[in-house]
């Protein structure tokens, strides 16, 4: 094949901009930019790990639920974080990288996922907090990447927040329960605000003036609004939330402002954010062991159910019967 | 006897951003010609902007008879709902 020259190049590139303006959507046989391509697997793989990830800290208290209904919650929880994993591996896969290539690059640390499951899971309220703060973060930044210009990226958006939905509302009841319990288990529910509410405002990333990709993503629309939006969005909507509980949101810079029509908040640790992401959390490293120690073990289930698989076809090629 | 036109499964994407979705099935010799036709028999009316063949005999459907086995685990599930939480008057969950 004659490879395109650069005058060819930049007219598809040209109509490739034209066609994202025009609010088409992007489908995986259509041509794309490289660079679009290296940074939507980038950012669907990211996108993917947080969700396998993510299972851990919830998971650690699956045996450890208050009450069989919230046992049956929990599990229907995280197994539904596991098939969200699987949405966005698969539609990674779409443009040409393979499920094993993105896990490696996970297990060799070359790949991040969200900082904020380096975090530990110390009390019950804990679940209840990661429902209500960390999976509402996931929804306003999801509900944004619905709009997506990748076709195969934007319906796993639509399939994931449906399902969504069920994950804020049974961690904010846990919260309320917690909040309406006895004066231990209120300072419970305020002690889990305090630890998640930093961590979660992080998961916005940096501020837009500081963030790398972030001007070419929206161009490209990969990205719909900006970190610094969504992260607006999210403390709005969570400040009355935290007033219905009668718990305290942890920022003293906390104010409504009449002008901008949002809430002012304070300054997010951004060296923590940092250390965090660069393997320095809490948890990084269990987290990794948990992932890896997860592969290795279910090498040996693939390796004999494609073994079994394969002998299958075999006899009934040859007609035997063993 | 003469060897049949193997079957095919056609999806078609109705318009760019949307999935694709069954359609219909039609005989053909190979992908080529079950493509060219799916065009002539689904697509007449621009139902689609894109096709997709699939031989038949590649799918795997689930069976009838194991419905209630396969499905109804889900039923008493209720929980994986949204609806199934209360939500405080004036809050948005
Ligand atoms: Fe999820
Ligand atoms: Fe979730």
């Amino acid at each position: 094949m004659a490879t395109p020259s650069n005058v060819a190049i930049a007219e598809l590139e040209e109509a490739f901009q034209q066609r994202i303006d025009r609010e088409e959507k992007i489908e995986p046989k259509d041509w794309m930019p490289d660079a679009y391509r290296q940074n939507l697997i980038r950012q669907m793989s990211q996108h993917a790990h947080s969700e396998v990830v993510g299972q851990l800290p919830e998971g650690e208290w699956i045996t450890r639920a208050p009450t069989l209904r919230r046992k049956a919650i929990l599990l229907a929880k995280v197994q539904d974080e596991a098939g969200h994993g699987l949405y966005l591996y698969s539609a990674t896969e779409t443009l040409g990288v393979s499920r094993e290539e993105l896990t490696e690059q996970l297990l060799a640390g070359s790949a991040k996922y969200a900082s904020i499951f380096n975090y530990p899971t110390l009390t019950w309220a804990d679940v209840g907090a990661i429902g209500w703060l960390v999976d509402g973060a996931a929804i306003v930044n999801q509900i944004s990447l619905c709009r997506t210009s990748y076709g195969p990226y934007a319906r796993a958006m639509v399939r994931i927040c449906k399902e969504e939905s069920f994950h804020v509302r049974q961690g904010y009841e846990i919260m309320t329960v917690l909040a309406r319990g006895s004066a231990e288990q209120r300072a419970m529910a305020q002690d889990a605000l305090d630890r998640w509410w930093w961590p979660t405002l992080m998961m916005f990333g940096p501020h837009d003036t500081d963030s790398a990709h972030s001007g070419r993503s929206m161009r490209w629309k990969i990205k719909r609004q900006s970190n610094d939006e969504l992260r607006q969005k999210f403390v709005d909507q969570s400040v009355a939330q935290a007033e219905f509980l009668g718990l305290a949101i942890p920022d003293k810079a906390l104010k409504w402002n009449d002008t901008r029509n949002h809430f002012d908040f304070g300054e997010i640790d951004w060296d923590e954010f940092r250390a965090v992401l660069d393997g320095e959390g809490p948890c990084n490293h269990e987290r990794m062991e948990a992932r890896r120690k997860a592969d290795e073990e279910a090498r040996w289930i693939r390796g004999a159910t494609l073994a079994y698989a394969e002998k299958e076809r075999v006899r009934s090629s040859t007609g035997t019967e063993s | 006897m003469s060897k049949n036109l193997p079957l095919w499964e056609v999806f078609l994407r109705s318009r760019r951003g949307l999935e694709h979705k069954h359609v219909g099935s039609l005989h053909a010799a190979d992908p080529e010609q079950a493509m060219q036709y799916a065009r002539d028999v689904y697509t007449r009316r621009l139902e689609g902007c894109s096709i997709w063949v699939v031989r038949s005999a590649d799918i795997h459907a689930s069976q009838e008879g194991d419905a209630a086995a396969f499905f109804d685990p889900a039923e008493d599930k209720v929980y994986r709902h949204a609806s199934f939480y209360d939500v405080p008057d004036g809050l948005k969950l």
